[in-house]
């Protein structure tokens, strides 16, 4: 129950920050990516701010074995750029540029983004329901042309 | 106009404090797609009630929070249908192929200085400014 509760609140407060720096506006994130418009910096401070806090969080983790609850901490991040990595980063790049969305806001701003911000969600978890399918085929593939 | 970058940096540090938390607290890797994903695709369902309460919090915190703006809260999300569905498709297939997002990799990767992560962010950075200049100022659909 308590893990809920820490849970739910880590939750809240991220969707909080999304929506106080400004990134559930769909706006604010294709100005970022428009470097050839009208470029607005937000975002650059927004991952700023994010990665500070995070990175004194990691070193902490480091020298720990468990997390408060109890459980083990994550282990060291994988190392190999694979192409599922590239393929995945760039089909996500395109669809965050082409309507400034991300999971986090898109979620965030599910109650007031309106059929649009609806539709979106509905679609992106459509997209998260076959990739597995995808995956295997890409897989295959690759298999094939190796 | 000219403060979006304080309240930018501020909300950012909320950001960096909720996956800090989330680390050191609950022994989690905060990343917003593969807590939604794990559900979808069924890769998850071992811990679906913690997943279920962040993206509780995800959505009702901002909601609750709002009122307290003196100016009307939007998305600005564009008309477009046809582009919003194929952007959703694009962002679900490929977080989940990629392992991450914005959070995933972008947060919490670059502040451990994960390859992975500092790599999945260069990529989808790339794409997505080329996204804008493609459906924005040479299709200008968007």
């Amino acid at each position: 129950m308590i893990r809920i509760l820490t849970t739910f609140f880590a939750g809240g407060l991220f969707g909080a920050g999304l929506l106080v720096s400004g990134m559930t506006d769909t706006r604010k994130v294709q100005g970022w990516l428009d470097i050839f418009g009208d470029w607005d910096p937000t975002l650059a401070f927004v991952l700023g701010g994010a990665i500070l806090p995070m990175a004194v969080a990691w070193n902490i983790s480091a020298r720990r074995a468990r997390a408060v609850l109890g459980n083990e901490l994550p282990g060291k991040p994988g190392v190999e750029i694979d192409r599922n990595l590239v393929v995945g980063s760039l089909l996500f790049g395109a669809g965050w540029g082409l309507v400034g969305l991300c999971p986090g806001p898109a979620i965030a701003s599910i109650t007031w983004g309106g059929i649009g911000g609806v539709v979106f969600l509905l679609a992106m978890l459509a997209g998260m329901v076959v990739t597995p399918a995808i995956r295997t085929r890409l897989n295959a593939m690759a298999a094939a042309l190796s | 106009m000219e403060i979006d970058w304080i309240w930018g940096l501020v909300g950012g540090l909320m950001i960096g404090l909720a996956a800090s938390w989330h680390l050191l607290v609950n022994g989690r890797v905060m990343g917003a797609s593969g807590i939604v994903g794990g559900l979808v695709d069924r890769t998850g369902w071992s811990t679906w009630g913690e997943r279920v309460a962040f993206l509780a919090g995800l959505a009702l915190v901002p909601l609750l929070l709002k009122p307290l703006y003196n100016v009307p809260v939007v998305t600005n999300i564009t008309g477009n249908m046809v582009a919003i569905v194929v952007a959703g498709l694009l962002v679900g297939v490929g977080t989940r192929l990629a392992n991450g997002c914005t959070s995933g990799h972008g947060v919490c990767g670059i502040s451990r200085l994960s390859l992975r992560g500092i790599g999945a962010t260069i990529f989808y950075l790339l794409s997505g400014g080329l996204a804008v200049i493609v459906f924005r100022h040479l299709l200008e659909v968007i």
